[in-house]
């Protein structure tokens, strides 16, 4: 009876790890097809598809904001902090959307390097503070600048 | 402490503690929930991003939780069901299944309603959703299963099966925003340094976290009661508890 | 903080109120349920045991 017992868990044991392995491999053979969007050093280096549409992650630079003449197309860079793509769009723009903010848009890149987008969606970070304590934290930071260590600054 | 859980392996003894527990569970649960409440919607602070609108977090956060913990504990059930053969393991783990699916259903709903207003969608196929969503899917096979085969004993193997195979989706689920590149943001509360959520963000968070870990219990034993009393319809104790109601 | 700027949630009331309506459905209805299966269940076998003593 006890002998029994033993290969039942043995078996068990068996299956979650020979699954587990499989699902691994899996998961490894299609790692590139997991993930959500491409950063611009990946599109720079010409790992996104220039045929098709595919979305572009990062966040968007400081003060590269501009609103065109008509009102609803708006041109931003998007940058991971080593290579930034110029991103174009018409529409409406998530609550969430502004300068600094990650950022994951849809859409192709144009002859001329524009990333022509579709659709933008707001990436948020797992940051949670009131309002008084961010601009706080806004505060200390500009003041210890020079001895702060980089903050994570990829979305 | 022995004599108890031997007590507790027997299926009369277990419908009667079950029942008495029940009502204290529920009442810690209604407490925790009544304070998660009030910490969560009038305490705690607005966000300096999101707004008032990131206080779907108290809802959303604890679910997603539960919907991996519920799962874990059906699987473990199920396991030592089919090792040792414990029917009141077999009985823990199919009572289980549509309360993980509730609150996996839950997860997913108030994260799109989340997600529409500050990512500007309601559902993307990133890694955490799409494997959250799988999760789901999981559940409902497990529950589907069950029904599908006449007898218990049988169906309780079945389902053990394929509640064990699912489990390698829960690492998945944690590990899919760090392992790829998702719209969904990292891990505020697990992650190893500084927490980076205010205090009387968090206090709710915890409080309604431990509320439905409580309703679990609670709804867990409810459900157990009644799985108990079906499959020993046919003993003297429930014939006899049935003559006395 | 008075009640109306409470239930308008800076804007987003639809959206948080509706999550937390959801929530209070679904936890309602997994109370529920295993309550009206006790009672039906109970109902079953005791409709059993009676026809059992009419005719042993």
């Amino acid at each position: 009876m006890r002998a029994t017992r033993k290969k039942r868990l043995y078996l068990v044991l068996l299956m979650v790890v020979g699954i587990g392995v499989a699902v691994g491999f899996a998961l490894n053979a299609f790692n590139q097809n997991l993930m959500f969007f491409y950063s611009p050093s990946e599109v720079a280096a010409g790992k996104a598809p220039a045929a098709h549409a595919f979305r572009l992650g990062g966040l968007v630079t400081e003060g590269s904001v501009q609103r065109q003449a008509n009102g609803l197309t708006v041109r931003f860079d998007v940058t991971d902090n080593a290579k930034t793509v110029t991103v174009e769009y018409t529409g409406i723009l998530p609550d969430l959307f502004r300068e600094g903010q990650g950022i994951v848009a849809h859409g192709q890149l144009r002859s001329d390097g524009v990333f022509v987008a579709d659709e933008v969606l707001a990436k948020h970070d797992e940051n949670y503070m009131p309002p008084e304590v961010a601009k706080a934290l806004e505060e200390a930071h500009e003041e210890g600048k020079a001895s702060m260590p980089p903050g994570k600054t990829t979305p | 402490m022995k004599r108890f859980f031997h007590q507790l392996g027997s299926p009369k003894h277990f419908y009667r503690i079950a029942g008495r527990w029940i009502p204290w569970l529920g009442l810690a649960c209604v407490l925790f929930l009544l304070a998660g409440l009030y910490q969560g919607l009038v305490v705690a602070p607005t966000d300096y991003q999101q707004g008032d609108s990131y206080r779907i977090m108290f809802v959303h956060v604890p679910a997603a939780w539960m919907s991996l913990f519920i799962y874990v504990v059906m699987a473990a059930a199920g396991a030592i069901g089919l090792i040792w053969h414990m029917k009141l393991a077999e009985v823990v783990a199919i009572a289980s299944a549509p309360i993980g699916a509730s609150f996996t259903f839950l997860a997913l709903v108030t994260g799109s309603i989340w997600g529409k207003p500050m990512w500007g969608a309601w559902w993307v196929w990133d890694a955490r959703l799409t494997s959250e969503l799988i999760l789901l899917f999981l559940y409902l096979g497990v529950i589907a299963l069950h029904n599908a085969v006449e007898d218990k004993r049988t169906a309780a193997r079945a389902t053990s099966i394929l509640a064990i195979v699912g489990v390698v989706n829960i690492p998945i689920i944690h590990y899919s925003v760090e392992w790829w590149n998702t719209l969904h943001q990292g891990p505020t509360v697990t992650k190893f340094d500084a927490p980076s959520i205010d205090m009387r963000m968090l206090i709710p968070l915890l409080l309604m976290a431990v509320a439905f870990k409580l309703f679990y219990a609670t709804v867990l034993l409810m459900r157990a009661r009644v799985e108990v009393l079906e499959r020993e319809r046919n003993t003297r104790w429930v014939r006899e508890l049935v003559s006395q109601s | 903080m008075n009640l109306n700027e409470f239930l308008h949630m800076g804007g987003y009331a639809a959206y948080v109120w509706s999550s937390y309506g959801l929530a209070a459905v679904v936890l309602a209805a997994n109370v529920l349920a295993p309550m009206r299966q006790r009672r039906r269940l109970l109902r079953r076998l005791a409709q059993r045991e009676r026809r059992a003593r009419r005719n042993p």
